[in-house]
């Protein structure tokens, strides 16, 4: 079974994970209600997508 | 590259997968708008749109090659009796599938699955696009839409679409 040799260092360990690093999401806005939303999505905040309304935001 | 992938398998067997795909075509003629994973709703598509472009040819072979997928009398008398009917001026592309976001819990992909069973609109604007539908949905006007470019687009009430369709989208979780 693997089994640590040495003890990493917390400078080791966190030069690894210099490089998890999270992208924001690409946003777009709703030509709707102008609010910010996800390309290719239906906007989360009035229901709409490509100008029809396509669910009730209420129940969501 | 996914070439000459047809079958979307879903992660089941093949009875399983038929038989889930077969309620949520039922599921969908009942509520004539489904929410459902982005998966299993591209596999759900090619599915329904064979169902009702057989169903158009109103033959009793026609009938019955349907009846082999929707099993529950009721959905079918529905489908025959409501929905065929609505598809006149449409000989393809019955269905829609609109991406929605991602399920609280596991982050799943869920997108809208719905009947196109409202008028086609052709609009003839400076982008260029082919056709635009208008759908008139619960009590928004379609005009109040700042758009512009759908200028055209006319409300056509089709009530029962309206109210049930897009009010009460019901959940797919199999
Ligand atoms: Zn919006």
């Amino acid at each position: 079974m693997p089994l640590p040799k040495r003890r990493h260092s917390r400078t080791r360990g966190r030069k690894r994970r210099t490089n998890w690093t999270m992208t924001l999401p690409n946003v777009s806005e709703c030509q709707h209600c102008h609010n910010p939303k996800l390309p290719h999505h239906i906007c989360t905040h009035c229901g709409y997508y490509n100008g029809r309304q396509i669910i009730d935001v209420k129940e969501v | 590259m996914g070439h000459r992938d047809k079958i979307h398998k879903l992660g089941r067997t093949k009875p399983h997968r038929e038989a889930m795909l077969a309620n949520m075509a039922m599921s969908l003629f009942t509520h004539r708008v489904i929410k459902t994973t982005d998966a299993k709703a591209k596999a759900l598509k090619p599915l329904v749109d064979r169902l009702i472009s057989t169903g158009k040819q109103d033959t009793l072979h026609a009938k019955r090659m349907v009846a082999r997928t929707i099993h529950n009398k009721e959905v079918f008398k529905k489908l025959f009796a409501e929905i065929i009917p609505q598809f006149t001026d449409r000989t393809s592309g019955f269905t829609r599938v609109v991406k929605l976001g991602v399920r609280k819990g596991d982050g799943a992909p869920i997108s809208v699955v719905e009947l196109l069973t409202e008028k086609v609109v052709v609009d003839t604007d400076e982008k260029g696009k082919k056709e635009k539908k208008a759908k008139s949905t619960d009590s928004l006007p379609k005009k109040a839409a700042p758009k512009p470019k759908a200028p055209k687009s006319t409300v056509k009430a089709v009530s029962k679409a309206a109210g049930k369709g897009s009010s009460a989208p019901s959940t797919k979780n199999k």
